[in-house]
């Protein structure tokens, strides 16, 4: 026993450690840092967008169609990023609609995280029939074109922002699902889940606390990516009217509203796309830097 | 406890088959025979050993025993309890006094648990105890195993493999058992933590009374460790008798050939040795031969050893043979023998 005169570590230097380690391979890739500074500065934004924003989103100002951006010609410094069609100002409505946005991902990876991880250790741990069942379910969600489905469902349950949430989160959940039951498939063989049950544990606290744990990191992973497919899906619905309706300052349903006036006033199509684009990209950079921070198998140790 | 009168773990025509399906609608096809109607006893505070080539059943038998598989026929009894077909909640109560050692000590404990957790988990499922009592429970646990309380905090890939095994061998101490399947529990480890290890398994099992089915493939550790050996080839034991008498006089020739594979530390003997090398490959469990298992490769084989399963011979002792080779002037005998009991 070589480590026997080392001291004793109390709980919080242990754990500040596990964090000093993911974050050195999470920090060794530059594009995750540069996701996670864009997606904190969104967040800030919307959490403070009614201190910050400018205007109100949902003030019309009939003085002021359409004004360009201030740079251009014609624009003003009062409408830093111009007016839409009816006069509300593009920057504090764009400001307000991260908050939708960021609402949407949550909610949405909320939800189909913790319903597709509940049915995916189910169908893992207990195979059979159990499994059958939900994966051929599972397999009946995925033959569908993504958005289609979520069209369908929002067309039956009604538009709404809520029920394309919730119809987002049903299309995405199988793949929660899939990933839960593959990693529970490995896992539950394992000798420390047979040690677990040597020890007289119950089901319930193998799935929950053996199992589950050793198969969150691509579930981290799956989840980061997830929240910006909702972003998009959500935006997606929108567009095509089926989402949040008007004068909701929703990224998706601004661009479909703002679409005719494409060839004349460019700034109103084209921020609340860059909007999305944005934080899209940012979430996902910061997915990869998760999973080379998490997946063991890539670390080079 | 009532103090059980006879063996403590008595195992009876124990067999594990392994379906094997095929096909595109996964019919039933067969079975593989890992463990085809062995019969032991393990008296209190015994240690049998249990050895065998890779893929001969052994560690089939220690999980089968312990009811981690559910068995296909054949009966296991603990301490007087029948375990092999009690309900799952009537086994979950008798967890506490039959517990495990794995091999791989690295994937045996959850590398998400800190040690105090790993060692507690059994006192949380089987104990009421607060939260003071529990961790007094884990110092003292750590402190049998010789484990430093201050790592109670850290998890287990800050350590190395023997440490790794002593965090395994408290959490086995955690309920008191009375008895322990030690799976090839060194088989991991480097050779000299093996030596720590197996000292370390002697000493509590004096100090605890513990009794131990030590499955292992090294045949050294085994004839140091054990009271009785038991050899298994091909799902079945083929020979049971007191240590010092089985690698004295093996009577089994697949016995014979096992012992005369172990090299001899003193370098002129070990010239004069001349090991019994088996010609071909072990038999697949799946499809094993007619007669006699081993009549493919034994050298000594009959013919009747092609068509008859031999029963199993009695030699006093506590000594059992199963071969044609002494079927003369003997008696089979169903009723398998825990030895004497030879306690220090």
């Amino acid at each position: 026993m070589t480590d026997t005169t080392t001291t004793p570590q109390a709980h919080t230097p242990l754990r500040r450690g596990r964090f000093a380690e993911f974050w050195y391979y999470f920090s060794q890739n530059r594009g995750a840092v540069i996701g996670l500074v864009v997606f904190s500065s969104i967040v800030f934004i919307a959490v403070f967008a009614p201190l910050i924003a400018p205007h109100s989103p949902s003030v019309q100002n009939r003085d002021a169609f359409l004004v360009p951006p201030f740079w251009q010609e014609g624009g003003s410094t009062t409408y830093l990023l111009g007016t839409d069609a009816v006069g509300r100002d593009m920057l504090s409505r764009l400001m307000y609609g991260s908050q939708f946005s960021l609402f949407i991902g949550l909610f949405v990876v909320v939800l189909s995280v913790s319903s597709g991880v509940l049915i995916g250790l189910l169908a893992g741990y207990f195979r059979g029939w159990v499994d059958t069942v939900i994966m051929r379910i599972m397999d009946v969600i995925l033959a569908f074109p993504s958005l289609l489905l979520a069209l369908v469902l929002v067309a039956i349950l009604g538009p709404g922002l809520l029920n394309a949430m919730i119809a987002i989160a049903l299309i995405l959940q199988p793949h929660f699902v899939r990933l839960t039951r593959a990693s529970v498939l490995t896992e539950r063989d394992r000798e420390y889940v047979i040690a677990s049950r040597v020890a007289g544990a119950r089901p319930v606290r193998l799935m929950f606390l053996t199992i589950l744990p050793n198969c969150l990191a691509p579930l981290i992973v799956q989840a980061t990516l997830s929240f910006s497919t909702a972003i998009l899906d959500a935006a997606a619905l929108g567009f095509l009217g089926m989402g949040a309706q008007p004068p909701t300052p929703e990224w998706g349903s601004m661009l479909a509203e703002a679409r005719e006036f494409i060839l004349r006033a460019w700034w109103v199509v084209t921020l609340p796309g860059l909007a999305i684009l944005i934080t899209v990209l940012a979430i996902n950079l910061m997915g990869d830097g998760l999973r080379d921070a998490l997946d063991p198998k890539l670390k080079k140790s | 406890m009532a103090e059980a009168a006879g063996p403590l773990v008595k195992v009876r025509d124990l067999k594990m088959y392994f379906p094997i399906h095929a096909g595109l609608l996964r019919s039933h096809v067969g079975d593989i025979k890992a463990v085809d109607g062995i019969s032991f006893d393990i008296a209190q505070g015994e240690t049998l050993g249990l050895v065998g080539e890779s893929g001969c059943g052994k560690s089939t038998v220690g999980r089968s025993i312990l009811r981690l598989y559910d068995v296909t026929g054949g009966t296991v009894e603990i301490n007087g309890f029948e375990i092999a077909h009690v309900d799952r909640d009537s086994l979950r109560l008798k967890r506490p006094m039959m517990q495990m050692i794995f091999q791989d000590p690295q994937a045996s404990l959850n590398p998400r648990m800190t040690v105090a957790n790993i060692i507690g988990e059994p006192l949380d499922e089987h104990m009421k105890l607060t939260a003071d009592a529990r961790l007094a429970r884990i110092y003292e646990l750590m402190d049998w195993v010789g484990l430093n309380r201050a790592f109670a905090k850290r998890y287990p890939h800050e350590f190395s493999g023997g440490q790794r095994q002593r965090i395994g061998i408290a959490r086995a101490l955690a309920l008191n058992p009375k008895f322990i399947v030690c799976d090839e529990p060194i088989a991991a480890l480097d050779v000299s933590i093996q030596a720590q290890v197996v000292n370390l398994l002697e000493e509590l099992q004096e100090r605890l009374d513990l009794t131990y089915l030590f499955i292992s493939h090294d045949l050294s550790m085994v004839r140091h460790i054990a009271d009785r050996v038991a050899v298994m080839y091909l799902g079945r034991i083929v020979e049971i008798a007191e240590r010092e008498t089985l690698f004295a006089e093996p009577l089994h020739p697949y016995t014979q050939a096992l012992l005369s594979a172990v090299p001899e530390p003193d370098p002129e003997s070990e010239r004069h040795r001349k090991p019994i090398v088996l010609q071909g490959d072990v038999p697949s469990p799946a499809n094993p031969p007619q007669g006699c298992n081993f009549s493919t490769r034994c050298p000594k084989v009959m013919d009747v050893c092609r068509q008859i399963e031999p029963g199993v011979f009695d030699f006093g002792d506590g000594r059992q043979v199963a071969c044609h080779l002494y079927s003369d002037g003997m008696t089979t005998t169903a009723e398998p023998t825990a030895g004497k009991i030879k306690n220090q």
